[in-house]
């Protein structure tokens, strides 16, 4: 068990012949994710990697069959390739395209509302069930299989956490980067409710960063829930300057929830155990597994 | 993208908002002419700054003096306003102690002012929709506003299937207070500054005070603007309308080689890869007793040129005193990285203690590298290591 993604995931990506969607699905393919197929228009009836390409996403879901489709179409066409994955009924989308206008993601989002479809991202690292399925950038060898879910709103600090985790003998369940735009697909609580229900994830870190109040809203899903597995929790950005945007479009302090020491007091309250610094996240789960 | 107030305000009347007769001007002989022009009883003379707060704002060389926003009745005025203003340092609350020079000012018609409303258009992260924000409270800070009297904010939600309807405005209207012919005329503001918001992918459009005149006209007094970086490409002619004066110019040349760059006032700079990994190592710089230099992320795919040009960034910024390269390798091959950390080291000419954790992909074949390299780099084992070894090596290097 896991949350979103398994070994019989069927995986098609989209801009598959460019060079990160090259890259990327041979990498997903050495991992053992279970790829099927690409699609760049244009390039149909070819093969690509040894698997089929098609024109467009409907083609690919009738052929393949695929549950989940990883998006590495430049920004300026990556919300329409959303929108493509989420009218051909495709379950599980993940966008990694960093740079996608706001306005976009504000129709994708809308879209998403009357569909069936979830959208992990844009701008993050993916989806990983270590030994399973790697959907995404993460470089795979850090990870290793356990019991520790993993949600975080950064690519590099999802890594920390994992080789954090590794490095104190725990291994993951799933790692999902949920990604550092204001308007996205799943959140926290989307996530944080899966890992909650799902009985091979035995205990969650989740790493959130200043701007919006998305890990306040975690935050108060994992108290409302009452579960017993342990969370640990990290804020990125206590020493970020109001108003200046750190890098992610959506790190910025706007409001007083924004802040760093705001979200850490409501992790707390929730009964989070907060680690001291981003170099203690393994340490800090370690002593509250025992 | 941040424009000046005159730039928005002839963006927002291009879509139909009303605005008062103005303009722009960088010398005072302009700002003289301006005023002739616009042959108003009040003319107000409007330093022009990326910052907010200007008219309770004061001048560098005169703390007790007046502020940024000056109102005029006679051309001597005019010309009084303009030669205190230009080529002067502006210091707000927004601005920070260093203040902004000033290089143009705005020079408008003065209006009767009935009541000061608050408008603003954004994209609200939580609904992942466009909101209007409104209130009868407008001149305020709408922080204070939000924080003291929450009621007296009302928003208004734009469901994207169906775009703004006029009937939301109205709605608007009616509890803002407004009556008779003001209705139409707030509706008649909101379309505009929606069409603009939608037309020119903004990230914000504020309007405070909105003014609702003695003759029950409606007029954006002040205007503030920005816009999405991510959706520039769409919108080649708003590049004309960047001021680089009002930019930092290490931000400006990160910004050329694609690295996102923010200064800030320690003495340990930061090289990272990715902006969460680059806060929380911020962060724990602080947690061991110092202040980091900056923020910049180089990237998921930095190439050499972009790991140099970071470097020449860090090096040139004569508060730095000491280096920390933290790279968590996942597309990015820490061999990579640290060739072009040797490259960039003898190019620039590294005379500050410089501290390098490597980790993920190719980690020992990077390290290898370093160590054969014969420069003095520090290796670190992992983030917490990293931090206190630069913090330690900055502080003897001090003593």
């Amino acid at each position: 068990m896991s949350i979103l993604v398994n070994s019989s995931t069927k995986v098609i990506t989209q801009g598959f012949t460019g060079a990160q969607g090259t890259f990327h699905t041979e990498q997903a393919i050495a991992y053992g994710t279970r790829m099927v197929g690409g699609v760049t228009p244009g390039k149909g009836d070819s093969l690509h990697l040894g698997l089929p390409v098609f024109d467009t996403v409907r083609q690919a879901r009738e052929a393949t069959g695929a549950d989940a489709s990883v998006i590495y179409v430049p920004p300026a066409g990556a919300a329409d390739a959303i929108l493509e994955a989420i009218a051909a009924g495709i379950p599980l989308i993940v966008c990694i395209t960093e740079g996608i206008p706001v306005q976009d993601m504000v129709r994708v989002r809308a879209a998403l509302e009357c569909s069936e479809s979830l959208l992990i991202g844009p701008n993050c690292p993916g989806i990983i069930t270590p030994d399973e399925c790697k959907i995404g950038i993460m470089p795979g060898p850090i990870h290793r299989r356990g019991h520790v879910g993993i949600v975080s709103r950064s690519g590099t600090l999802t890594y920390e956490a994992v080789a954090q985790t590794s490095a104190i003998g725990q291994g993951q369940s799933t790692c999902v980067g949920i990604g550092g735009d204001p308007v996205k697909g799943m959140d926290f609580t989307d996530v944080l409710e899966r890992m909650i229900a799902d009985p091979d994830t035995h205990s969650i870190v989740m790493i959130g960063e200043i701007g919006g109040t998305s890990e306040i809203e975690g935050a108060e899903l994992i108290r409302a829930s009452g579960t017993r597995k342990p969370v640990v929790g990290f804020i990125a950005g206590a020493t970020a300057p109001p108003g200046r945007r750190m890098g992610h479009a959506g790190a910025v302090i706007t409001g007083g929830h924004e802040t760093a020491s705001a979200k850490i007091e409501a992790l707390r309250e929730a009964g989070i155990h907060v680690a001291p610094s981003p170099a203690e996240l393994g340490t800090t789960l370690a002593r509250v597994l025992g | 993208m941040n424009i000046h107030e005159y730039q928005a305000k002839a963006l927002l009347r291009s879509y139909g908002m009303p605005v008062p007769e103005g303009r722009a001007a960088t010398t005072t002989d302009e700002a003289i002419a301006a005023a002739r022009a616009l042959d108003a009883a009040v003319t107000v003379v409007k330093a022009q700054i990326h910052a907010g707060g200007r008219g309770a704002g004061h001048f560098a060389d005169r703390p007790e003096g007046k502020g940024g926003v000056r109102l005029a009745r006679s051309i001597e005025d005019v010309a009084d306003a303009a030669e205190a203003m230009l080529g002067s340092v502006l210091v707000t609350r927004q601005t920070g102690p260093a203040g902004r020079l000033v290089r143009t000012l705005y020079v408008e018609s003065g209006c009767d002012i009935a009541r000061e409303l608050y408008f603003s258009m954004l994209v609200d992260r939580s609904t992942g929709r466009l909101v209007i924000v409104a209130s009868p409270d407008g001149g305020m800070e709408i922080e204070e506003v939000a924080a003291n009297t929450p009621e007296r904010i009302f928003k208004e939600s734009i469901d994207p299937a169906k775009g703004l309807c006029d009937y939301q405005s109205r709605d608007l209207a009616v509890r803002l207070g407004l009556k008779g012919r003001e209705i139409r005329a707030f509706q008649n503001v909101v379309r505009a500054a929606y069409t603009a918001f939608t037309g020119l992918d903004a990230a914000i459009v504020e309007i405070n005070p909105l003014v609702v005149t003695g003759a029950g006209d409606l007029l954006a007094l002040d205007a503030k603007m920005s816009f999405d970086d991510n959706a520039l490409f769409r919108h080649p002619a708003l590049a004309e309308l960047r001021d680089e004066n009002e930019e930092d110019p290490r931000e400006r040349e990160a910004a050329e080689y694609g690295l996102a760059y923010v200064g800030l006032d320690g003495n340990i700079g930061c090289m990272v890869n990715g902006a969460g990994l680059a806060m929380a190592t911020m962060d724990i710089i602080k947690m061991e007793g110092e202040e980091p230099a900056n923020f910049l992320d180089v990237g998921g795919g930095a190439s050499k040129e972009r790991v140099a040009a970071a470097f020449r960034i860090l090096i040139a910024d004569p508060k730095v005193r000491g280096i920390l390269v933290n790279i968590f390798g996942g597309i990015m091959r820490c061999d990579v990285i640290a060739e072009a950390i040797i490259a960039a080291s003898h190019e620039t000419g590294l005379n500050v203690p410089l501290v390098v954790r490597l980790a993920g992909t190719n980690v020992e074949r990077g390290k290898a590298l370093l160590a054969e390299s014969g420069l003095t780099i520090i290796p670190a084992d992992d983030l917490g290591d990293a931090a206190r070894k630069i913090v330690s090596a900055v502080r003897n290097a001090g003593a």
